[in-house]
């Protein structure tokens, strides 16, 4: 192995990015990018539900529950309206999602102690908000009326509404960890896929394969700057988890970035190996799509349980690096976990990433056809 | 390193392409320091066989060995040992002059000590001192041609093997690049180079004439022209040079201008010359001057397809 030839590719290679915009918007621009649409796309909160509100009872306590829903922070409301036809107007026009209507009776009813029931209305077509929705307001209304409670009013107002509801969910704490390994993993793999594609594309590796350099000398000098922009990658996605996306990260840094590095080492290697057997940059970027992306974003657990699995699929996900990435990053950030509760998943990457390596040092050929 | 006196040897080489084949059992005998010259038309096989001896394609049958090391063994070895210029421009067009020669300087694993005293060769060589920071995708071809030259040649190996490194390249440039391989040559380099320019062929020690994948003709120049051409060229020497080509042509006989000059070639020397005479006079023409000369390779070549 000689040094002086990793270097001179690992040189080169750095020097053809950064003559390259598109190679450097793909490195640096594409991550922050993903991170961002799907940051905020994917998402299971729901914030600042447009809300109208139609006061029949007008009272000091059914204002009281109006003032429940908008300091909830769930809530917007929009306007008071008067009129019950007034209801389908913003509901239909998809100016209001939700309308809260307050009987004539509300506040007699309660200081007599008799349950009350408020209608509500909610536009059912994105049904994921629609149900959130639904269980803020059975949440609010509940605590609406523990707090009548405890004034010693012996009522309580019916929520008619039963659905799931996690009061302190913030799913993005969740999600956005998960999203930066699904993301490194498709980078990682779409960066390198291009290297060796690229030389026979534009002719150079003729000239390449005529020298002595060794394949593992070539695909080394080839990963080097690759994994300078992952783990450079992997630095700003925690950044702007915590800065933007107000991501606690309970436990290392430094341990973070040690097993980043990690799977994006076996990441890159995947990508060199595609681009080895692919040998066009057409075929070999969408492969390295689609063999990241999918099991990254459906099997790793990032956004949908693996428990709740079928067994087959179960069985598969243990051959997916993005799960093991995924556990780490989501033990480090959330849990604060220390390397030893993170070995196993640290084992599977490193055999991973040598694994690849050894198969695409095999599968390189220094031969023309 | 070369492990003996015979830089290239190889016996019934041979590659198919599914059913074509594209060099046809060869054989080849490259002594050091010699100039060998390929020569063929376009698709005969001689990118294929340079493939093949660099170690870049595998043979599908044969034997023999480049630098003393095995073609179907040891390709790692002899890539080691020798420079190959690709037919296609095969440097980096995003990096700078520069850069390219740091790269393959690098790749070669050249001393520390040597590549300064490399790169300025190799600059000097390509004549592009001035231009070390240009990219490389702005220079013209010749100068590209002369780069990837230098940069196959940094680790200074005894065996160079050129695959059509004159072609596109302006005649200028072309005598100064034959000047450069004649200088490498005298100091010991083997080189192997292919060419379909006829005239470029004199400058070679010996040479292999490759048609459709065989060798049909080998030996010096001199032998070449002595051996195989059977005809006989005249150059003469006129008043009215046009005109006699077109006496000549209609009497249907071959005959070309070269610069002020009239080649005719013919079969019979005894029999056509009082001939060409009597039809000149009779159109009024003045021969100065009738004489044979030595015909040229490309007159050799076109002798030898027609008879394959």
């Amino acid at each position: 192995m000689k040094l002086i030839r990793i270097k001179a590719v690992a040189k080169k290679e750095l020097i053809q990015i950064w003559r390259d915009p598109l190679s450097l918007a793909m490195a640096f621009l594409m991550p922050v990018m993903l991170l961002f649409i799907f940051g905020y796309a994917i998402t299971l909160d729901v914030n600042n539900i447009r809300t109208v509100i139609y006061d029949m009872d007008n009272s000091s306590l059914s204002r009281e529950l109006v003032a429940e829903f908008r300091e909830s922070g769930y809530f917007r409301v929009i306007e008071n309206i008067y009129a019950q036809k007034e209801i389908d107007k913003y509901i239909d026009s998809g100016k209001a999602i939700a309308a809260i209507s307050i009987p004539q009776n509300f506040s007699k009813k309660i200081r007599k102690g008799e349950n009350t029931e408020l209608q509500v209305i909610v536009d059912g077509s994105d049904s994921n908000t629609a149900t959130i929705a639904l269980g803020y307001i059975s949440a609010i209304t509940g605590k609406y009326s523990q707090k009548v409670d405890g004034r010693n009013i012996k009522i309580a107002i019916d929520p008619r509404i039963r659905v799931w509801y996690n009061p302190e969910l913030k799913s993005k704490n969740f999600i956005i960890p998960g999203l930066i390994a699904v993301i490194m993993a498709v980078i990682a793999a779409l960066l390198t896929s291009l290297t060796f594609a690229r030389e026979w594309e534009r002719g150079t590796m003729e000239q390449l394969i005529s020298t002595p350099v060794k394949t593992y000398e070539l695909i080394a000098g080839k990963l080097l700057p690759y994994f300078l922009i992952g783990f450079i990658d992997v630095a700003m996605s925690v950044m702007l988890a915590k800065i933007l996306f107000g991501v606690p990260l309970k436990g290392s840094p430094f341990l973070l970035m040690i097993l980043s590095s990690i799977f994006i080492f076996g990441g890159l290697t995947m990508g060199i190996l595609i681009s080895i057997i692919a040998r066009s940059q057409l075929v070999a970027s969408q492969v390295a799509m689609i063999a990241t992306f999918l099991p990254a974003f459906l099997l790793s657990g990032f956004m949908f349980a693996i428990s709740n699995m079928p067994r087959p699929l179960q069985i598969i996900t243990h051959f997916i690096p993005a799960k093991y990435f995924v556990t780490i990053l989501k033990g480090i950030f959330l849990k604060g976990s220390p390397f030893k509760l993170l070995l196993i998943e640290t084992t599977v990457l490193s055999v991973f990433g040598l694994l690849v390596f050894v198969l695409a040092n095999n599968k390189f050929k220094k031969r023309i056809v | 390193m070369i492990r003996s006196s015979i830089a290239v040897k190889v016996r019934g080489l041979t590659k198919k392409f599914g059913d074509f084949t594209a060099v046809d059992n060869i054989d080849l005998n490259i002594k050091k320091g010699e100039i060998f010259g390929f020569l063929g038309p376009n698709g005969a096989g001689k990118s294929t066989t340079i493939k093949m001896l660099c170690g870049l394609l595998l043979p599908t049958a044969g034997e023999g060995s480049v630098g003393g090391w095995d073609i179907m063994k040891e390709s790692e070895e002899i890539k080691k040992t020798i420079g190959y210029m690709s037919q296609k421009f095969s440097l980096y067009d995003d990096l700078t002059v520069e850069e390219n020669i740091h790269f393959f300087s690098g790749i070669y694993g050249v001393a520390t000590s040597r590549k300064k005293e490399r790169l300025e060769w190799a600059l000097e060589m390509a004549e592009l001192q001035d231009r070390r920071n240009a990219l490389t995708k702005t220079l013209p071809g010749g100068f590209k041609q002369r780069l990837a030259l230098g940069c196959a040649l940094l680790h200074e190996p005894p065996i160079i093997f050129l695959d059509e490194p004159t072609s596109g390249v302006d005649p200028i440039s072309r005598r100064n690049f034959w000047n450069l391989i004649n200088e490498m040559s005298k100091a010991g380099t083997t080189i192997f180079v292919t060419t379909h320019y006829m005239d470029e062929a004199d400058y070679c020690n010996r040479l292999a004439l490759i048609y459709r994948g065989r060798i049909i003709a080998e030996g010096t120049p001199n032998e070449l022209k002595q051996k195989y051409m059977t005809r006989y060229v005249l150059e003469m020497e006129v008043d009215k040079v046009v005109e006699a080509m077109e006496v000549m042509l209609k009497k249907g006989m071959e005959a070309a201008i070269f610069g002020s000059l009239l080649h005719v070639t013919v079969d019979n020397i005894e029999k056509t010359v009082p001939q060409i005479k009597k039809v000149l006079k009779e159109s009024d023409i003045t021969l100065t001057r009738i004489e044979r000369i030595m015909p040229s390779l490309e007159d050799v070549f076109v002798t030898l397809i027609e008879t394959t």
